[in-house]
């Protein structure tokens, strides 16, 4: 097993105007994707949708198979997404019918559009996670969520466990390698036995991942009230997000897409190509 | 036993953008007594190579060979194999997880499928070698005993399994002077009962002390090889991989810079201080 191999977050860190844009607009954007997916009716708009990710993929640099990828996951929701519509929708014409199984058009038609809907917001979301760091991420989602201190949410606190959280996976993926090495080189075998075997192998890696992270949780809360935290309170920023033209772009570019896929679904005709 | 390793290649994360060169052409042997010492700056690949030499870690490239046989060939018992060639992390006492320290040494023994009775008497041995007190430590946690002694309780973990190669990743990291000098001891005397050592170490003045061998690494490729002696007296080359050389050899340097005259591949404090004796009689007869 090797932990290293692991991306998380998934973030590809290379140069391109995609990572360069504000993370703000791309959350936003992302969102307005994911609306934009509901709101397709027929194959060509899909292929709009898949077309302008193409592109964007190739703006940002990142290989496309890459954002392909983060369906794989997902594979057996999609397929019983589809299966589960496929058989047991019963309105519309009958094009088939055996036994107790009876496909119609309609259900062929919701299958398609509910797993290719699914695997766009996937695709949408990836590209976001892909070319935005999850420390940016979180910076971004907190600036956004502010309004709603009104309210008493804790934005600032909630970005803050974030970011945290997000950059303890990497300590602690390398602490769990670490450990399981030096158990190995006592001779722990993590890769052979039953079930109960292998669960019972995990204890000499589990006690001290623990004890490790409570430690480190520990020395953290210190090191941070030693440097007078005290919460989000007249908190200035070391990166100062900016909206710059790029953004601008980005948002037009959606914006068109928006309404290229509203068009498509009010002037094709109904029932053209799904 | 020995230990080759051969063109030795590691890279890190093969084909993505994160790709780096760990280990880059590594020829080295580890022969049966030695006790070999590892040095070289942060960074420099020395954690990777120690891992390899118990199969941990395969090569991208290259061989590792114990006792002639290939670690990464096909029907290997690789994990027979690791427990003959014990290997200590650094900041080993943060693997411990047993209730007790007798149940917490005693994982490896077990794991070497080996009595109760042995794995009792192994534990006794290894307790005895590390200097904890069976009778005063055996049923204590872990993890109220001090970091001294927690790192004791560790090391004996892997003393338990009788390894016939020791190899330590900086054993003596973070510990305090007395501590030091503690480990450093239990070293030292698992090499004079015939157990092959590995260290790695940033104490130039403990690898001149106990070293027999000192293999020196700089960005992941060996830069020299061979006894304290010829290692420490090539300064310059130890100053471009990042190193020092011992205080000793550093003040010989200076003081044969200053005229006087010393031989020049002095490196420890007593060959210094009876060179300096012998030379100031001569000089006051």
């Amino acid at each position: 097993m090797n932990l290293k191999s692991i991306t998380l977050g998934q973030y590809y860190p290379v140069e391109s105007p995609i990572h360069r844009l504000d993370p703000r607009t791309k959350i936003l954007l992302t969102l307005a994707l994911m609306v934009a997916v509901f709101l397709v009716r027929s194959l060509v708009g899909y292929a709009l949708l898949l077309g302008f990710v193409y592109l964007a993929a190739r703006i940002a640099n990142v290989p496309f198979k890459l954002m392909m990828k983060g369906i794989k996951p997902l594979r057996f929701i999609l397929i019983l997404t589809f299966l589960l519509n496929l058989f047991f929708t019963t309105q519309g014409n009958v094009l088939f019918h055996w036994q107790f199984i009876t496909l119609t058009d309609q259900g062929l038609k919701l299958s398609v559009h509910y797993s290719l809907r699914l695997m766009f917001l996937v695709i949408c979301t990836s590209l976001m996670t892909l070319t935005t760091s999850p420390i940016q991420l979180s910076d971004g989602l907190e600036i956004l969520l502010s309004p709603l201190k009104a309210i008493h949410f804790p934005a600032h606190e909630l970005a803050m466990m974030m970011s945290i959280a997000l950059r303890f996976i990497p300590t602690l993926l390398e602490e769990t390698d670490k450990i399981m090495k030096a158990q190995m080189a006592r001779g722990a075998d993590f890769e052979s036995g039953n079930l109960i075997a292998r669960a019972k192998a995990m204890v000499p890696l589990l006690v001290p991942l623990f004890v490790s992270a409570f430690r480190r949780a520990g020395d953290l809360a210190m090191a941070m009230e030693a440097r007078c935290y005290h919460g989000g309170e007249g908190r200035t920023r070391l990166r100062v997000l900016k909206f710059t033209r790029a953004d601008l772009y980005a948002a037009l570019a959606v914006a068109g897409l928006l309404v290229l896929i509203i068009l498509e679904g009010r002037l094709l005709p109904a029932g053209w190509l799904l | 036993m020995s230990i080759e390793l051969r063109h030795l290649t590691h890279v890190y994360a093969e084909g993505s953008a994160f790709r780096s060169v760990a280990l880059e052409d590594i020829n080295l042997t580890i022969r049966d007594g030695d006790f070999l010492a590892l040095v070289g700056h942060t960074g420099c690949g020395k954690s990777t190579l120690v891992q390899h030499l118990n199969g941990l870690l395969t090569p991208s490239s290259g061989q590792v060979l114990v006792d002639g046989e290939d670690l990464a060939g096909e029907g290997v018992n690789r994990r027979a194999l690791r427990m003959k060639i014990g290997l200590v992390f650094q900041y080993p006492e943060y693997q411990l997880f047993e209730e007790t320290v007798a149940k917490d040494i005693a994982f490896g023994p077990k794991n070497l499928g080996l009595k109760a009775e042995e794995v009792d008497a192994r534990v006794r041995a290894a307790m005895a070698q590390v200097h904890l007190d069976w009778q005063k430590y055996a049923e204590r946690s872990p993890f109220e005993l001090s970091g001294g002694q927690m790192r004791r309780v560790a090391i004996a973990g892997v003393l338990a399994m009788q390894p016939e190669v020791l190899v330590l990743d900086e054993p003596t990291a973070g510990l305090d002077p007395h501590g030091r000098d503690r480990i450093l001891g239990i070293i030292e005397e698992l090499h004079r009962q015939g157990t092959t050592v590995v260290m790695v170490s940033h104490s130039m003045e403990d690898v001149a002390r106990l070293a027999t061998r000192v293999a020196v690494l700089s960005h992941g490729k060996l830069l020299a090889e061979g006894t304290p002696r010829e290692i420490f007296s090539r300064q310059e080359m130890m100053t471009e991989a990042g190193l020092a050389v011992p205080e000793a050899a550093r003040l010989c340097a200076s003081l044969r810079a200053a005229g006087i005259d010393l031989p020049a591949d002095l490196y420890t404090e007593d060959e210094l201080y009876d060179s300096l004796l012998k030379r100031w009689k001569e000089a006051g007869r």
